[in-house]
């Protein structure tokens, strides 16, 4: 591999940019291209295609062999609120390979105490997200069961197309979230998407095995994403 | 945990092999890019290997790492990349075969 390749590859991958690593197996030269950049003919055909798909595999093209390793970003997982569930889920989550962010504007909640070793903003959503934006590589869960704190962040949530979104409450508080998201003008399509009540449906009780049930949903939303992501290139 | 551990999540290869080229080291990298049936370790999976033999990553269950550090030693010394494939129809699967019955291209280059 040539040294320029690794060092760019890295570079985006710390930069949260997809990108792939072409090898063409016959002379073993390799090069980065990353997402947006044009590659001509039946080549540019196969990186699209794994850059839709997400799968590394080796292509035949023009009676050449090329590996395709398509590097993705790491999923982030964004909480809203640093509440007692967000202290299970935090570790939870690191373990799980998601890359995490906590934000509550309440101090007395967001506190490193609380939450140590955890990227931390002790902001309104809309402060913290403005400087680190949310994107489709994101997961959302909003937490707070404060309308004030956790409407912002599911707006921006929807209208950036994070890959996941969440929202704590019973079926009586949703309902009046989807009122409230309507009367702010998000689509019916995009609170459509919103999984509420949070987490995966297994009689969850304490912080701690809601947690679990928001990881899985998580998870589930993740690994099915594939036909979601054509779908928003092809449209 | 071990120093590989950072966060509460494992340090990938690459990011690795990057820090073992600026110290000095001679690296090869070697990646799954093909896998049939049951193999432990999916397409793109990266075990980065130096000159004295130490590694992290993987590329199997643990099956047929010491082949291919003993591969990427070779590759260290002459800069010829190889295509290796693991098996249990592969004869030498009696020694390094993958317990799954799963079958594994894994392609071995040299850092620069």
């Amino acid at each position: 591999m040539d040294p320029y390749s690794l060092k760019k590859l890295n570079q985006c991958r710390r930069e949260r940019r997809a990108a792939i690593l072409l090898t063409d197996l016959g002379d073993g030269r390799d090069r980065v291209v990353v997402e947006g950049d044009l590659v001509a003919g039946n080549l540019g055909e196969a990186v699209a295609s794994a850059f839709r798909s997400g799968k590394s595999g080796v292509v035949e093209v023009d009676g050449r062999s090329f590996f395709l390793n398509v590097h993705l970003p790491p999923p982030r997982l964004v909480m809203i609120g640093a509440v007692h569930i967000s202290q299970a889920l935090a570790p939870m989550a690191a373990i799980a390979g998601f890359d995490l962010h906590i934000i509550d504007p309440r101090t007395a909640f967001a506190s490193p105490e609380r939450f140590p070793n955890v990227r931390l903003d002790a902001e309104w959503p809309q402060e913290a997200l403005a400087r680190s934006p949310l994107d489709a590589y994101c997961a959302l869960a909003a937490l707070t069961h404060d309308p004030k704190i956790d409407d912002p962040a599911l707006k921006a949530a929807l209208e950036a197309g994070c890959f996941y979104v969440g929202a704590l409450g019973s079926r009586k508080t949703h309902a009046r979230r989807v009122e409230r998201l309507t009367e702010a003008g998000v689509s019916p399509a995009a609170i459509e998407r919103i999984r509420a009540p949070i987490g995966l449906k297994i009689g969850a009780a304490s912080p701690a095995e809601i947690a679990v049930a928001v990881l899985a949903e998580i998870i589930e939303a993740l690994r099915s994403r594939g036909l979601s992501a054509s779908r928003s290139v092809a449209a | 945990m071990s120093d590989i551990v950072e966060g509460g999540t494992l340090r990938d290869p690459l990011t690795i092999a990057e820090e073992w080229m600026k110290e000095g080291r001679d690296v090869a990298i070697a990646t799954v890019v093909e896998t049939w049936g049951s193999a432990p370790r999916p397409v793109g999976s990266h075990l980065v290997i130096d000159a004295d033999g130490q590694f992290e990553g993987s590329v199997s269950g643990g099956c047929v790492e010491g082949a291919v550090i003993a591969e990427a030693a070779e590759v260290i010394a002459d800069g010829k990349p190889r295509m290796l494939e693991f098996g249990v129809a592969d004869e030498t699967a009696w020694r390094v075969g993958l317990s799954c019955g799963g079958r594994i291209k894994v392609y071995v280059e040299r850092l620069g």
